[in-house]
């Protein structure tokens, strides 16, 4: 059953359309991260959830609940926010027994909860200090501490880690994700970082101009992106613009590439082929692959394990990460096959919705 | 580290210290004068005279009136101009800022003709209140305004609200401890002004220290300079508190 259920949310100020019909609901216990390009409606939609903006349209329920005009204070949401969030003249601990003090627990017992909240950030020893006085990660760890320290039905995780460096961010993530899944809390966290999102999350939501433009699980919209956009914000991309040729063919440059998956579209129409960097060859390599190409290198850059690698091909530039340990990486201006598996490409049509 | 102080900057700084210094060396020096040779008697007189202290007592509670009624004011104002109508900032600082331009005789002949038909306020020296509060509206806001900038108002408000609590419990709890130094500021600020006031309590005729000062600076003059040494010491007390009270939490439980 649905944990959290938005059904057709929109938000309007004035002309701009914030949100526009969203409907999204999270089962219990599952992480579903929003993301998508500033301006996108992702916060707009946590804020709307939390309480502290009201749809123009559409409902909320919470547990069952019908929640959409109810006050942020009693809807028994934990938040975390981007930053500077923590009280400044409380001490972690009266931080994250803020909650519990608003609810009259007894102080004995507020103490021991604050205080084993604190052990399961990782910050027990760090229970008297202010919050000027503990690093910009470790206030996030209290932030969630406190957040928890109330039970709430459903975390809301406001770009948790944007104002931190990207060291602290990874370990941080990682972290928020065990906690996740060991407390079974439902949660919904909002990034603009697709790999923050595709690391922590069972599903991700794309959003785009305040729709989801799609949502699954992060392998599948990465390996299957559903539009041109999502397939772009997600990772890096080839996109190859060609036209639907005849018997499984497509039509691209001064080329024609071999992909079966063509048969699916009408010929003529016109199409991008999306193909990842990783999922392309270059050299020797290429042997036995359905898409062969003959290419010159315009430049190649060393990535630590990977190097990237820019082609000139007649279906157009095509950028290849290839693993750097193999040795032999292509000078530019060398020529070069380059080659794709017609199944790791995808097609997606110009002319008309897919699927 | 130690830091040279080029030649320019002493002579700028020396310079500064003897106007600032010579002025108030010379009054002490005059206030201790007698018919021969130097003594307190001046000070003595000062302490001595019962209309020094009903006149302190009465600008003293006065001040603390007015910073009473001005942060009671302003303080929610401020908070909830930043926390829900941050459009409205540039309007509330104009209209607190408007006392900068408008004469005190203005403002006490036009609070007259507003308070003309309640005679029995007129008659208590608390009528000198509310023109006190407008004229303490410029530091008072400003203090609270840079205060208020200084934290993040609408995050914390919320984090609280998620939190369960209510507007009350987020604004005693959470906003006004964050804002002692900037409400103390202001406070000090609104005692110093009221106790330098001179046009509106002279022209409504009600007796407050700065009358008794600008009196006994036309009669006495050694008392007058007394009196100025003892206002300045009173005020740099006052300065000197502030700075204390407002660097006392934050030092504590420092690693």
């Amino acid at each position: 059953m649905a944990d959290i259920q938005l059904t057709s949310v929109t938000r309007t100020y004035g002309a701009f359309v914030a949100l526009d019909e969203i409907s999204l609901s999270l089962a219990a216990g599952e992480l579903v991260s929003l993301l998508g390009p500033s301006g996108c409606g992702k916060t707009t939609a946590l804020r709307i959830l939390a309480g502290f903006d009201t749809p123009t349209a559409g409902t909320i329920t919470i547990a069952g609940k019908d929640v959409t005009r109810l006050a942020p204070s009693r809807r028994g949401v934990g938040m975390v926010f981007q930053a500077y969030s923590l009280f400044p003249t409380m001490t972690a601990q009266r931080n994250v027994e803020f909650g519990l003090r608003v609810r009259g627990v007894k102080t004995p017992r507020r103490r021991k909860q604050a205080q084993e909240l604190l052990e399961l950030v990782g910050l027990g020893h760090a229970a008297s200090r202010y919050p000027h006085q503990l690093s910009g990660g470790m206030q996030q760890r209290v932030a969630l501490a406190r957040a928890l320290a109330i039970q709430p039905r459903v975390l809301l995780l406001d770009e948790p880690l944007s104002a931190l460096d990207a060291k602290v961010r990874v370990q941080l993530r990682d972290e928020i994700r065990r906690l996740q899944t060991s407390l079974g809390i439902t949660t919904l966290y909002v990034t603009h970082d697709q790999e923050e999102a595709l690391s922590v999350s069972d599903r991700v939501a794309v959003m785009r101009d305040g729709r989801i433009e799609q949502i699954g699980p992060p392998a599948e919209i990465y390996g299957e992106p559903a539009t041109p956009f999502v397939a772009e914000f997600i990772g890096t991309i080839n996109r190859i613009e060609s036209l639907i040729g005849n018997d499984g063919t497509v039509v691209a440059g001064d080329t024609t590439l071999a992909l079966p998956a063509a048969r699916n579209h009408t010929p003529g129409d016109r199409v991008i082929v999306l193909v990842r960097p990783e999922t392309v060859s270059v050299g020797a390599s290429v042997n036995g692959h359905g898409v062969r190409l003959d290419a010159t290198v315009i430049t190649s850059t060393f990535l630590g394990a990977t190097t990237r690698v820019r082609l000139a091909t007649p279906a157009g530039d095509i950028t290849a990460d290839i693993p750097s340990a193999g040795g032999g990486t292509p000078l530019p201006g060398a020529t070069i096959p380059v080659g794709f598996d017609p199944a790791s490409a995808r097609i997606l049509s110009l002319d008309r919705p897919t699927d | 580290m130690t830091r040279r102080v080029s030649p320019s900057s002493l002579t700028v700084l020396i310079a500064g210290g003897v106007f600032f210094f010579l002025p108030l060396a010379a009054t002490l020096e005059f206030s201790l004068r007698a018919e021969h040779g130097h003594n307190f008697a001046a000070y003595g007189d000062l302490f001595s005279d019962p209309q020094f202290w009903s006149t302190l007592k009465l600008s003293l509670r006065l001040a603390g009136e007015t910073a009473i009624a001005v942060l009671a004011l302003l303080v929610p104002t401020a908070y909830w101009v930043h926390l829900r109508a941050p459009k409205l900032r540039p309007l509330v600082t104009f209209l607190c800022v408007l006392p900068f331009v408008v004469p005190p005789i203005v403002l006490v002949v036009g609070l007259l003709s507003v308070f003309r038909n309640v005679s029995w306020f007129l008659s208590t020296p608390q009528f000198l209140v509310p023109a006190y509060v407008i004229l303490a509206l410029p530091y008072v806001w400003f203090a609270l305004d840079a205060g208020l900038r200084a934290i993040d108002v609408r995050t914390l408000a919320e984090a609280a609200e998620s939190l369960g609590a209510g507007p009350f419990r987020t604004l005693f709890q959470v906003i006004l401890p964050g804002l002692r130094s900037a409400i103390l500021a202001a406070g000090l600020l609104t005692v110093a002004i009221v106790l330098g006031e001179f046009t509106m309590a002279s022209l409504s005729l009600f007796n407050t220290f700065p009358v008794y000062v600008s009196y006994v600076g036309q009669t006495k003059a050694t008392g007058a300079s007394a009196l100025t040494i003892v206002s300045i010491g009173l005020l740099w007390a006052a300065m000197l508190a502030l700075t204390f009270a407002s660097r006392g939490p934050r030092r504590k439980g420092a690693a």
